[in-house]
């Protein structure tokens, strides 16, 4: 007969639940309703009006031109040229805090979740980190500033009258990485201990080492939690001005040192998206605040796409329940928004 | 007491002399016929391994987590060539006390021990501990495979220490293939993953997972396999299959079973031990130890077995 197959659909309208109606709450909890969707929906619009304005500010004023001449110093604006040397700078610098913030966080973290022992050095080490995460970059470059200008350092800028210059790519770079390494050992650290304790005892079960273990079973298993903490930190040295302005110099162009093809452009001082954006504000010298939009356009959308990568990154990978996902991007959230001082 | 809660249906006695049956071999002190009543009806025959000979001993072994005492005087032979099960309710201490075996309890904090616990004559404690557990392996309650693909979680069990390009099909030698086919044969998993390595392990079923578990433990061709409730997430036709392995398995290396499970321990075991509170409270021959136990505390307990 034909009954071989099941129906697909119950006979009959599907029967819901009926909603719950807000009417019947108390007035006190519908006015906190209320309030929860305002606040929400506000939130919303402030976003969406900030990406607008920069938006329809960012492009009218955007052109090509802009992206691929130099700045040059001139009171006409038709002159004083675009932001080369500025949207390097920010990725010259991105590049060189994260390849030291990468890999020192992600030891960081192993160590601490993995070995942490003695117990008084972990805790401090802890302490000491979210130190660090608390400390406003302007205070990091200050200290920078007085170490990379002690005389025996100057291979990382030029050298001074009384010791080193202490403005230069590597400089700023290094001290970058102390605002990225909070961010990835927090991150790696909250993925790490989000890992199953049966996964570590399985490994050691089969005569492994702890360090065995930890390279080859529990690091690569939290590989899209580091990769979005990178991706975050990343967005966090894009955005930061402050070291920028004391560790790099702000040069109008970037000016190598010496005729070393790499080396000698990494000693030079330069500028960035955001000192160049403060420089064009009716704040700074340059005054021309069109470049300043089209220039925060350009660095909005490199952090909103290092933002959405981090998301996905977070969200991927076959490691760890929903929930500890769900964990760790509540943590990398936190901390990019909390982190956002400069 | 509440009114609600049904008393315990069974209690189980209290005194406490443990009772240690004399190793197979010797003859028995019981007259009764050695194929009774429920022992062959429901395993039936099944020839004794060839060769037996003792690999772990376990003299006086107490075990603590903090200062609980959890496991209390355990003395108790681990043989290659049969199953021992480890059976008794829960926090009877048989997890902690198979744990110590490869000295997986050291993992936790305040973990403490007395008593001697040899393998092959040696002081386990005077091993290294690495090359005891590689010699010494255990499968967990959890299906636990490594989020990698079946090849690398069997590979990675191979080396040494750090498998060395296993990540990488070319740089695969014919040796690790080789092994790594073995080892998932030994497991009975070979036909049914054999045609794709590379999937990763967490697509597999809960029982196909336990037995790529299994065949990771093999892989470093241990001499003891230690298995901790293996079945008790898994499916009637997977524990069939797991079992069916465990009793082929017994020739070539010493396995050592913790079941709540005792038609399992029943079907599986030559030897069993009973433990309660700590205690071992019988040990002997399965048979014995299920249809004739000379304990009050066993018979309460293995009569839930049979109903």
């Amino acid at each position: 007969m034909a009954g071989a197959t099941a129906p697909v659909s119950p006979p009959g309208a599907a029967i819901r639940p009926p909603r719950e109606r807000v009417s019947s709450w108390p007035l006190v909890d519908r006015i906190f309703y209320g309030l929860c969707w305002a606040t929400g929906i506000g939130l919303c619009l402030i976003a969406v009006w900030i990406v607008l304005f920069m938006l329809s500010k960012g492009i009218s004023n955007l052109s090509l031109h802009l992206l691929v001449t130099s700045p040059a110093a001139s009171l006409h604006q038709t002159q004083s040229g675009g932001f080369k040397d500025p949207l390097i700078g920010t990725f010259i610098v991105a590049a060189i805090g994260i390849v030291i913030a990468a890999p020192l966080g992600v030891a960081i973290a192993a160590w601490l979740v993995e070995f942490g022992r003695p117990a008084w050095l972990a805790r401090a080490v802890e302490s000491s980190i979210e130190m660090l995460a608390g400390t406003p970059s302007v205070v990091l470059a200050l200290f920078a500033l007085i170490i990379f200008s002690q005389g025996f350092l100057s291979f990382l800028s030029q050298g001074a009258a009384h010791g080193a210059l202490g403005l230069s790519f590597f400089n700023a770079g290094i001290t970058m990485s102390l605002l990225a390494l909070p961010l990835i050992v927090a991150v790696t650290r909250e993925a790490l201990q989000q890992l199953p304790a049966r996964m570590r005892e399985a490994s050691l079960a089969l005569g492994k080492t702890r360090a065995t273990t930890t390279r080859h079973v529990l690091l690569p298993a939290i590989r899209p939690s580091i990769a979005s903490g990178v991706v975050l930190g990343m967005g966090r040295i894009i955005g930061d001005t402050a070291i920028i302005t004391l560790v790099l110099g702000v040069s109008l162009t970037n000016e190598p040192v010496g005729h070393t093809p790499v080396v000698g452009y990494l000693r030079g001082t330069g500028s960035t998206l955001t000192s160049y954006i403060y420089n064009n504000s009716p704040a700074g010298d340059g005054n021309s605040h069109e470049k300043a939009y089209a220039a925060a356009f350009v660095l909005l959308m490199i952090v909103l796409a290092l933002n959405a990568l981090a998301t996905r990154l977070a969200g991927g990978g076959q490691a760890g329940t929903d929930n500890g996902r769900r964990r760790v991007r509540n943590t990398l959230l936190a901390y990019a928004r909390g982190g956002a001082t400069s | 007491m509440d009114p609600l809660m049904p008393p315990p249906i069974r209690r189980i006695a209290l005194d406490r002399t443990p009772t240690v049956a004399p190793p197979r071999g010797t003859p028995q002190q019981n007259g009764a016929p050695a194929e009774s009543s429920t022992a062959a009806a429901l395993r039936g025959p099944r020839p004794v391994a060839a060769l037996v000979r003792e690999r772990m001993h376990l003299e006086g072994v107490w075990l603590a987590y903090g200062e609980n005492w959890v496991v209390r005087d355990v003395t108790l032979p681990v043989r290659q060539g049969e199953v021992l099960a480890l059976i008794g309710a829960s926090g009877s201490g048989k997890t902690t006390l198979l744990r110590s075996l490869n000295r997986l309890t050291e993992i936790t904090s305040g973990a403490a021990r007395a008593g001697r616990i040899t393998l092959d004559g040696h002081d386990i404690h005077e091993l290294e501990v690495n090359t005891l557990r590689r010699r010494v392996s255990m499968v967990f309650q959890q299906p636990n495979p490594f989020p990698m693909s079946i090849f690398d979680n069997v590979a990675y069990a191979l080396a040494e220490q750090a498998p060395e390009g296993s990540r990488r099909r070319r740089r695969r030698s014919p040796e690790l293939t080789g092994a790594v086919e073995d080892a998932l044969r030994r497991a009975g998993l070979w036909e049914e993953v054999g045609g794709d390595l590379d999937r990763p392990a967490l697509r597999l079923s809960g029982g196909q997972q336990q037995r790529l578990c299994i065949a990771r433990s093999l892989a470093a061709k241990p001499e003891v396999l230690l298995l901790d409730e293996p079945c008790s997430a898994l499916d009637p036709i997977s524990t069939a299959t797991i079992e069916e392995l465990i009793v082929g398995l017994r020739e070539s290396v010493a396995i050592v079973i913790v079941t709540h499970n005792l038609q399992q321990a029943f079907r599986v075991a030559d030897h069993v031990a009973f433990m309660h509170l700590g205690e071992l409270v019988e040990y002997g021959p399965s048979e014995q130890v299920f249809d004739r136990p000379r304990e009050q505390r066993t018979r309460d307990y293995v009569s839930g077995a049979f109903g």
